[in-house]
């Protein structure tokens, strides 16, 4: 039975546990609608990017001269996987969800007979990965010290994978990150970025055929320009999901947390009132035994 | 035939213009071009440069260093990696995009490297289009 001083000194402290997580939702709700904004001004270029680099790489398949970013390598040996996390904690299930779907695909292809490299992006995907599949990990991108998310962290990012994929590192490069749902619901998606493939050429078929451009300098030039941003751009476009999921995720774990605190507080009040009353009565027990006994 | 057209102006980071314009002067890859209400359809590339849109408004002017614009009968669209309005162009902003084309120059493959050192004189050019000192480029 804790003592009325050491009920008193664990509601005090998590009063200020309370208050402390109070904060951080609230932080991370400012940070998050100012993220949801990034990733809404990016998508108009992300859209129309896509739709441009797909109707030229529809083209250039057909034409069978496609560079090796959209063709791949013609083997799917060496997978990298690029997984986004966050530089912080207290995000809930954030990173955990990431680094979940990531095993499970290392696993996987690891059965499969490939052979995986990892290029991990945020601190903390990087040390809950290290301890299994330390050995496999080629590069780390710290963006500790970015304050705010900027095309061009993406470009280096990018500009790092291409260079591997040159130089023959591997044959198909994926990412792994949080697409942004709702404050309570972030789902981990993985998108394979090289060789490069579009969403939009679905929908083409139906649409009947696009409008023929004509290409300055030719299409293949042209081709050969844009993939690398092609990669850029949605690279760009995952670590912003990925920077709203993670202010998401905080946000709901500081909410859950400042709710049990409450409710602790709430218990703890009860058991120090009850004994307090208890040690109130067995004064007054003693003090009236005390007066009997005379 | 309509006379004026959609203008997008978009970088990675946000829309920039969306405006009606009755005129669009490019800096492509293989020369100027203007686009106008009607122009047959075009994807080209784009150089360092000023990109000038003529509308019923008035005219604006936008700096870009790179991209690419679709043209079709219904509007032009640039796509550019870093794009502002002149008038908040500055020529530690020129200087740093230099700087940064230099080192990139550094690690480039002879090919990229002819490329990279023509984009850099376009910068020059840039500048002095706009008026403003750009450091030289080494």
């Amino acid at each position: 039975m804790p003592s009325l001083k050491d009920l008193k000194l664990r509601i005090e402290s998590i009063k200020s546990t309370r208050k402390i997580t109070k904060a951080m939702q609230m932080v991370a709700a400012a940070k998050l609608r100012r993220a949801q904004e990034a990733a809404e001004m990016s998508r108009p270029y992300a859209e129309r990017f896509n739709a441009v680099l797909g109707g030229l790489a529809a083209a250039a398949k057909d034409a069978g001269d496609a560079p090796k970013l959209l063709a791949g390598t013609g083997s799917d040996q060496v997978h990298l996987l690029v997984v986004m996390t966050s530089e912080r904690g207290l995000c809930g299930g954030f990173n955990s969800s990431i680094v979940r779907m990531a095993r499970a695909r290392i696993a996987e292809l690891q059965g499969a007979g490939k052979s995986v490299k990892i290029l991990t992006v945020g601190k903390k995907g990087r040390e809950q990965l290290k301890r299994e599949y330390g050995d496999l990990m080629i590069d780390h991108v710290d963006l500790s010290g970015v304050k705010r998310l900027g095309y061009e962290d993406a470009r280096s990012v990018a500009q790092g994978v291409i260079e591997r994929f040159d130089n023959g590192e591997f044959d198909v490069a994926t990412i792994f990150f949080n697409r942004f749902v709702s404050v309570i619901n972030q789902e981990p998606t993985a998108t394979q970025i090289i060789p490069a493939s579009f969403e939009t050429d679905k929908g083409e078929g139906a649409a009947g055929p696009a409008t023929v451009y004509d290409y300055e300098p030719g299409e293949g030039a042209i081709l050969k320009e844009l993939l690398p941003r092609g990669v850029a751009t949605q690279i760009f476009s995952a670590l912003l999901e990925n920077a709203a999921s993670e202010q998401g995720a905080r946000m709901s774990a500081m909410d859950n947390a400042t709710r049990n605190a409450g409710e602790m507080i709430d218990k703890l009040t009860i058991e120090f009132n009850r004994s307090r009353q208890a040690v109130i009565t067995n004064e007054l027990i003693e003090i009236i035994s005390g007066a009997e006994a005379l | 035939m309509a006379d004026t057209m959609q203008f997008d102006l978009v970088s990675p980071e946000r829309r920039l213009a969306s405006i009606a314009a009755t005129a669009v002067k490019l800096p492509g890859a293989e020369g100027d071009m203007t686009a106008m209400p009607g122009h047959a359809p075009v994807i080209t590339t784009l150089r360092p440069g000023v990109v000038r849109v003529e509308g019923p408004e008035g005219e604006a002017e936008f700096m870009v260093t790179g991209g690419f614009a679709e043209i079709n009968a219904a509007g032009t669209s640039v796509l550019a990696e870093r794009a502002m309005p002149v008038s908040e162009v500055t020529s530690e902003i020129l200087d740093e995009i230099v700087a940064e084309n230099a080192r990139a120059r550094e690690a480039a493959t002879d090919e990229e490297h002819d490329m990279l050192t023509k984009v850099a004189a376009e910068l020059v050019a840039l500048g002095e289009e706009l008026g403003i000192s750009v450091k030289g480029i080494g």
